[in-house]
Order: structure tokens, then sequence, then C-alpha cells
């Protein structure tokens, strides 16, 4: 049996995902005792090829198509490459874009799909880990049939490192261009605002916890007490209750401050992504069970409400 | 112009819960509009605001009693709303994405819409993949996690911005028809006004078993079996600082001076 990886890159980079895509991929392949194959779509295919080719990689299939990412393309490009390779696994990052075609590529080949992979076992057919309910629960699920598609989620297997011996080969897929009906016209960076939460020591962060658009005046009050830069999680920002700018998380800015205070953040894996690399935690939350306290270094579970302005005052604001 | 827009009612569970073999205790359960399908009702009805002859229909799957929570989407300004439901699903904890899509396919041959909306992911399972999923079985265009759409109906194409991950948005043109799965924060929800919630009593609310939309049970694909549902182990090993606000502040207020915090 085979494993193929899809690898992903944006405007120039692999992506990191795409080497803990490896790391998992390999792990199914000796689960099975099968080869592992990586595919790399679009952009500087060679190039990527030879960075992609980590120890315990087979073959790499180059497919020179394009530069950025087009979901029509990367659809009809692994349906065919699945022809001749015959993956008893198609294996894609968990990413925006993963899925954005992962999904079109189950359906076509009629397997079933499991997103957000964080563990899986082979015995008798596939068995997925992945959390439910918001990270609130985990559960494992059998997967019917001898074929899938999985995507992993980022940050759960270690990238793959050392140098293989894959076989690279290029791949010509017969791309029908009357099925590629979108185009991507370009990219841009969000949230150019005056503040940069990236360049901050000290980061007061506001979350949910915070209730009501007018209590954010006590997480300024604190932040100016302290000398501190005040930031959100992902609700504070959807809510328009601060600018995108101030978002921490995935899909907003990574940060790595001196001292990250998070208060009435719930530290859903989306948001952690972006601030696990703060030197000192802080998490000021009233449910212990959150999951900010999982990497947390120091805690106050309590009525933030109550905590905050006793902090403000500490320092003299 | 028909807009098409998938709702699904999901199950949030409290901080603290517990569980009765592969599902959280029903007790410990918030049953609410799918926060991710709430942006995408929002997006259809502020469209057939701002156009003339734009239908907004909804589709959901599930039992009877989620209908008063679709009834929400109706008062927020959807027009009617269709419910997919068969005793034959009542027993599978999961649906997955192929079978969800399957069945709010056969709903959308039916409906024939030029946009479908569907949030980027459930609260609860939170797949992700339905959306794209229908528009494969569809036929359609897609582009997955949308956080800004202007339809240019006329021209048959659609403008979007998709929310990558870094802070970057990918700008791209996808032809109509097509499916478009909503992200967070691409528009403001409004509430239900009471007029609006008068409304939505009123408004056709249609059910249709699998035998009406001409679909077999066996023929679903139904391939994922929930067999274990567990609370995550705690990893964390934080030093919480205990006492009233004043001690746990006056606490944390030294380790920030340590810190060398202090404006």
């Amino acid at each position: 049996m085979t494993v193929l990886v899809v690898a992903e890159h944006r405007r120039g980079e692999l992506r990191d995902v795409s080497f803990e895509a490896i790391t998992a991929g390999r792990e199914l392949a000796d689960e099975t005792g099968g080869d592992l194959h990586v595919a790399v779509i679009s952009g500087t295919v060679d190039e990527y090829a030879e960075r992609l080719d980590r120890t315990g990689v087979d073959a790499i299939h180059t497919v020179a198509n394009g530069e950025e990412f087009n979901h029509d393309v990367y659809v009809q490009t692994v349906e065919q490459l699945a022809d001749g390779v015959d993956p008893t696994y198609i294996l894609t990052p968990n990413s925006v874009n993963g899925l954005d075609y992962a999904p079109a590529v189950a359906s076509r080949l009629d397997r079933p799909l499991v997103t957000d992979a964080v563990a899986f076992d082979v015995d008798d057919g596939l068995t997925v880990t992945r959390e439910l309910y918001g990270g609130k629960a985990e559960g494992e699920l059998d997967v019917a049939g001898d074929r899938a598609v999985v995507t992993i989620r980022g940050g759960e297997w270690p990238a793959a490192e050392g140098a293989g011996e894959a076989a690279i080969e290029a791949f010509d897929p017969t791309i029908d261009e009357d099925g590629v009906r979108s185009t991507v016209t370009g990219f841009q960076e969000v949230g150019a605002g005056d503040v940069d939460i990236t360049d901050a020591d000290v980061l007061v962060s506001v979350g949910r916890g915070i209730d009501e658009e007018e209590n954010i005046e006590i997480i300024e009050e604190l932040a100016d007490a302290l000398g501190a830069t005040v930031s959100a999680s992902r609700p504070i920002v959807d809510n328009g209750w601060l600018p995108k700018d101030r978002q921490v998380g995935q899909s907003g800015k990574v940060v790595t401050p001196d001292v990250y205070i998070a208060i009435g953040i719930s530290g859903a894996v989306q948001h952690v992504a972006g601030m696990k690399g703060a030197d000192t935690i802080i998490a000021i939350n009233n449910d212990p069970s959150a999951p900010i306290y999982d990497i947390a270094d120091y805690g106050i579970v309590d009525d933030l409400f109550e905590v905050v302005p006793a902090l403000t005052e500490e320092f003299g604001g | 112009m028909k807009i098409l827009v998938t709702v699904a009612e999901v199950a949030a569970a409290d901080d603290e819960f517990e569980i009765d073999g592969t599902a959280i205790d029903e007790r410990y359960l918030t049953f609410d509009l799918n926060e991710w399908d709430d942006y995408a009702v929002e997006e259809a009805v502020q469209y057939s605001e701002e156009h003339d002859d734009v239908e907004v229909v909804t589709v959901t799957i599930g039992p009877e009693r989620v209908e008063e929570t679709i009834r929400q989407a109706l008062a927020k300004g959807a027009d009617r709303a269709v419910r997919v439901w068969d005793e034959s699903l009542a027993d599978t904890d999961v649906l997955d994405p192929a079978t969800k899509a399957e069945l709010i396919a056969a709903v959308a041959r039916e409906e024939d819409p030029d946009v479908v909306l569907s949030g980027v992911q459930s609260g609860d399972y939170s797949f992700g993949a339905t959306g794209v999923t229908l528009a494969e079985q569809l036929d359609m265009e897609w582009a997955a996690v949308v956080n800004q759409l202007d339809i240019a109906a006329e021209e048959g194409v659609a403008s979007v911005h998709r929310e990558l991950e870094g802070g970057v948005e990918e700008l791209t043109d996808v032809e109509l028809p097509a499916v478009f799965t909503i992200q967070t924060g691409i528009n403001d929800p409004r509430y239900a006004s009471l007029r609006g919630i008068r409304q939505a009593q009123s408004k056709p609310l249609d059910v249709k078993s699998l035998a009406d939309l001409d679909v077999a049970v066996e023929d679903l694909p139904l391939s994922l079996t929930l067999t274990s549902l567990y609370e995550p182990e705690a990893e964390g090993d934080a030093e919480l600082f205990e006492g009233s606000a004043e001690e746990t502040a006056g606490k944390l207020g030294e380790l920030l001076r340590e810190k060398g915090v202090d404006a």
C-alpha cells in the first residue's frame, strides 16, 4: 500500500505543515508496511522537491502547473495521480487551502474524508482521533472501507528531518481548463494599522469572556497601567470590538512577547497557534478546564471582572 | 436569483460535563444555530435586501426539534426553510460530510439555486468540509473560508477574499453558480426583531423525507462511526495563584514586576 501526502506552499515558500504531513504520512505507511509518496503541485516544484526529500520519503511527484494554489488544478491533479499511484491514504494539511480541495478529492474518488486529525491508528481499518465540541472533547472515529482522505492538524506531528533518497519524477496531468472555474487574482495583507502587536514586549489579550464591548475598557486600563499593548482573540475582532490588526492566532498575527496575559480567552487551538511562543503566559479565566491552562505558566482561576481591576489598581491605574 | 443557505443546529458543551457512552450527556449541552451559519444567513439576507427578486431559502438536516432553531434564520429574513429528516438517520451519531452533502444536494437539485452559502464549519463536529463536498456533488464551483463576498450576478462571477493563515487574504474570482463557505466576521449578524420572530412563524418550513428526495439510506456513505469520546487530558502545569482577587492580583503584580513589567 501507499500513502500520498500533498505538500502545501504559498507565495514561494513551502509551509511547515508540509513537513509535518510527511512525518504523519510515514507513520501511516509504517503501520501498514507501505511506501510514502509526496506530491508537490504548482510553483517552483523542483526546488520544493529537493527540500521535501526528507528521510522516509520514497517518491516525489512534481507537477509544474502555474505558480499558486488553485483548487481546480489540485483536484484534477490529485485525482489523476491517485489513478497511477493508487494510494490507500491521501493526506493533506488541514489548512484553509487543504479544506478548499481535499473534500472535493474525496468526493471525486468516492472515498471517506476525515478532517483535522490529531492522531491515527491502523488496525483492521483506519481510526482517526480528532477534537469535537470546540476542543472540549476528543473522540475516535472508525472509517469505513480501506481507503480514505485525511487532513492533518498542524503542530501535532514533528517536522520530518534528514536527507531522503526519494525518486523525484515529473508528473504531467491533463488539466481540463473548462473545469478551472476560479482564478486567484492576488493576495492582500490585512490589518496594517498603527499598532504592531508583534512588536510588543507585553500583551494584554482579551477574549470572549469579556462579554460586552463596553467592558473592553477595563482591559485598556490595565494595559495602560502596565505599559502594555492590547491584543485579542478572534471573537472580539469578529464582533468589531477591536480592529483586525489586534488579532492573535492562526488567521491573525503570531506574537512572541516576553509576557502574554490572556484574559477571558479559552485557548482554542487556533488562538494558541498565535501565542505559544510567548516567554511567559499568564491566564485569567474562571474555567479551570479551559485549554489555555494547558500552556499557561501562571494562572488565576477567578472572575476577570474582579481580578483585572484589582491588578490595574496594583499598578496604580 | 435564489440563494440557498445551509444551516444547522449545533450543540455546545458546558465547561463541566459528563459523557454518556459516545455522547455528551444532554443536560450539559446547549443547542443553538451554528455560529458560522448565522453569518451565512446574514450575508444572504443582506444581499436580498440590496437587490430585487432574491429569494433566500435555508436547508437543514435534523429532527423536528431543530425547527425552533431553524426559525431563527427565518426571523432574520430568510424567506422559507426546508428540513430534511428520516427516522432511519436517528441512530447515527455522526453524519459525515459526504452524507450531509448528499442530502443537501438532493434539495439543491430541486431548488436550483444560483448561489449556495454554507458556514465554514459546525461548532460541534467541525469537519469544515460539507460546503466543498456539496459543490463537487452539484458540479458547482466553490470557494472555502470566505470573509468578503461580492456577487456580480449579471456577469456570472463572484469576487471573494479567502482568509488564509497568518493575516493574508487570497483574492479570487469564482464563476457562478457556486458554493461559498462563510467565515465568521464577514458581517455583523443581526438580532431577530420581534416582528421578524412573529413573521417567521408563518413562513413556509417544508419537511422532506429521504423518500421525498428519492434517496435510499443504504446508498448514503455514512462512513464514520464514533467509537469513543473522552475529555482530553490536561497537559498544563500552570502555577495557580489563590485567594481573593486582591490577593491574587497582588501575587501576579509581584511576578510581573520580577519580569520587568511596570509602566
